[in-house]
């Protein structure tokens, strides 16, 4: 066993991948010798040479198209994109290149886009985004968001072992406050789709993913002090989403709130109710409830950061409403 | 000796193949205007009248044989039939027939065979510029000496798309050829609205990669000079950016009556026609007779005909075959919640 972070688990994935297919290339900004802005891809270099890590001009269209170029001639490119908020620079060829082309055309597109997401880290309005919401909506791409340093490894192998395209927002929160022993030489691969049971309980389900899943399962330690045994489902995935495991627990809790760090208004769970409406709405007790980020641009002072981003006592209140509705 | 280079190191054999080319892209428009005057066109016609040179000059002067890749725009129809795309292919994309190459998902040339060596646009212009360049950084990665080679329009250098693009492959050192189409408009703007400089080859030298221009208009002259910069990318030469210098003598698409150009502009280019000059060209030099000529423009009929005979008629696709191949998996968009209601 090794004890390691959540980042060491990234780039331990990315390494065995790179190991064990020569098809897996990485490229993006500073992240050769350098290692990149977090030190992701630390020492990959010097491992598997300037060809297969290469850096970059700072050009998220360019070196997005390139990835598809290369995907389509059977390469498995994984790009960093130093902060997620950044790949908004890339979202057209993202959205209509690389996300259509299986579909309009039948080419392999299997690649990857990962990078820092989330706030909680003084970062501002352009360090701090959980972007997921702006390419929910768009057929083709797949999202993976990990909570655990298990998945962080599991999923970065799974994204890059899968035929399509995949975004993988790592938060970077959690890079190096989260570490866990993980086998030598076992080859995590964690299913993309499937959600994980990070608690199990009775009374209410709270969903959620990426780092946001520890402020939950801090609110239901609390919780459970009072009498309250919540159930916390880690969605892992958001595209596509285990709306089965949804529904199983709905019908066992008969209460559902969600949880995320992304802002409220046509965010992930919006869909995540419409779809627990049309499964198993004469399941409920109470109305499906959200806790989110207020709907502004996410501010940098700490005071404004800590005010917008849900907290663990906002969790806490929303279930203790729940319960008593 | 019949297969002796007689010109830019072509042979009698393949000057004609030029002629068939150029013919075959426009009599297979010609007869697309015809069906899409019958309405049997499901979406826009675009043509390329009076570029047809520009289009199979340039793509003739990459090595089939050898794996190169081009991506085409809306007017390289020659382009793609000179990779090997066929008439049938391209009638029933404009149709959206059911057996076209995209099933009726994409229209008009936008279809790839990435083992004939085309890769098919789309629509968002300057977006193929950063795909070649993954294209060829595989060929690059593999060792193998393949060049890509992609078209952008006069309108298109615009786009932020192609800026990264070319950068992009300037500095990684691609093996790729950058065909810039100046044909004096994109859709209604002209050439001096879209960009300060005088010549689209100008740009080059803000990236760092070679340079060259060339009368898009004859045929000869646009393979010639292809050919130097597929030959300087198959060399590790890098990036050429060529410049064709030729002009759209129709509206942006059949819709279209170009009513912002000028009827002298477009009488002095109708007499440059790249087809008529080089008819007159092979049969002056001796390079081809006119009954040479004549065959070839029957042949070129009569595979027109037949392609047109073969897919008028056939069915579109289903509808509910829409939903499989978004993703390898899961292979089929999910139709349960639609069957709930
Ligand atoms: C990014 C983008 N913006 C706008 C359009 C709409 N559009 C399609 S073709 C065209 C003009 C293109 O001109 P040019 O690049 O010169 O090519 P040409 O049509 O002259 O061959 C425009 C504006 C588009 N396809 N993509
Ligand atoms: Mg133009």
């Amino acid at each position: 066993m090794a004890l390691v972070t959540f980042l060491e688990a990234i780039r331990d994935g990315l390494r065995e991948e790179m190991e064990r297919d020569e098809r897996v290339f990485l490229m993006g900004e500073d992240i050769g010798s350098f290692g990149g802005a977090f030190k992701v891809t630390e020492g990959l270099q010097d491992r598997f040479g300037a060809e297969r890590v290469i850096d970059t001009p700072i050009a998220e269209t360019a070196f997005i198209g390139a990835a598809a170029g290369a995907a389509h001639m059977g390469f498995r490119p994984v790009c960093e994109v130093q902060f997620i908020d950044f790949l908004s620079c890339a979202y057209s060829i993202l959205t209509n290149y690389v996300a259509t082309a299986r579909y309009r055309a039948g080419l392999k597109t299997s690649l990857v886009v990962r990078g820092p997401s989330g706030g909680y880290v003084r970062g501002g309005p352009f360090h701090s985004q959980n972007p997921e919401a702006a390419y929910l909506h768009t057929p083709g791409l797949k999202i993976v968001a990990p909570a655990t340093v298990r998945d962080a490894k599991g999923l970065i192998k799974a994204a890059i072992r899968d035929d399509d395209p995949v975004l993988y927002f790592e938060h970077k929160y959690l890079y190096r406050r989260i570490k866990d022993d993980l086998p030598y030489g076992e080859d995590i691969v964690t299913p993309i789709g499937k959600a994980r049971l990070a608690r199990e309980g009775k009374h209410l389900t709270v969903v959620s993913w990426s780092a946001m899943v520890w402020k939950v399962l801090e609110a239901a330690e609390t919780l459970e002090k009072e009498g309250v045994s919540v159930e916390v489902i880690d969605l892992r995935s958001l595209l596509p989403f285990d709306e089965e495991s949804i529904v199983t627990s709905v019908k066992k809790t008969n209460r559902v709130l969600v949880v995320h760090e992304d802002t409220r208004t046509g965010g992930m769970a919006g869909e995540i109710t419409a779809r627990i409406n049309e499964r198993c709405f004469e399941w409920l007790d109470a109305p499906v409830r959200r806790v989110c980020a207020h709907d502004v641009p996410l501010p940098y002072a700490p005071t404004l950061e800590d005010f917008v981003l849900p907290q663990t006592d906002d969790i806490v209140k929303a279930a203790r409403w729940m319960v008593e509705y | 000796m019949a297969d002796a280079p007689v010109v830019a190191g072509l042979a009698r054999g393949q000057l004609h193949e030029l002629y068939y080319w150029m013919r075959l892209t426009r009599t297979l428009e010609e007869k697309l205007v015809a069906l899409y005057r019958q309405t049997k066109v499901v979406g826009g016609l675009f043509r390329s009248l009076g570029q047809e040179a520009d289009a199979v000059g340039s793509a003739y002067a990459l090595d089939r044989t050898r794996g190169d890749i081009l991506s085409p725009l809306i007017r390289n129809l020659g382009s793609m039939l000179v990779q090997g795309a066929t008439p049938i292919e391209v009638l029933r994309q404009y149709m959206a027939k059911a057996d076209g190459p995209t099933h009726g998902r994409e229209l008009n040339i936008h279809f790839n065979d990435l083992d004939r060596g085309f890769l098919g646009q789309t629509s968002h212009l300057g977006d193929m510029v950063p795909v070649m360049c993954g294209v060829t950084m595989s060929f690059k990665l593999r060792r193998e000496p393949r060049v890509g080679l992609v078209y952008v329009g006069d309108g298109a250098m615009s786009t932020g798309a192609f800026h990264e693009g070319i950068n992009f492959a300037a500095v990684q050192r691609l093996p790729l050829v950058i065909i810039a189409e100046n044909n004096g408009y994109a859709y209604s703007t002209p050439m001096a609205k879209q960009t300060a400089v005088r010549f689209l080859a100008d740009k080059a030298a803000g990236y760092g990669v070679a340079a060259e221009q060339a009368d898009g208009n004859d045929v000869v002259a646009v393979y010639e000079t292809t050919r130097r910069a597929v030959e300087r990318a198959r060399a590790g030469g890098g990036v050429t950016l060529v410049e064709l210098i030729t002009f759209r003598r129709k509206g942006h698409a059949e819709h279209d009556n170009q009513s912002y150009v000028t009827r002298e502009e477009l009488d002095a280019w109708e007499a440059r026609d790249p087809i008529d000059r080089y008819v007159r060209r092979l049969t002056e030099s001796g390079w081809a007779t006119a009954a040479e000529l004549a065959t070839i423009d029957a042949r070129v009929s009569g595979e027109v005909d037949q392609a047109v005979a073969a897919c008028e008629n056939e069915p579109l696709p289903e509808g509910a075959s829409a939903l499989t191949g978004v993703f390898a998996d899961p292979p089929a968009a999910d139709l349960e919640w639609y069957r709930r209601l």
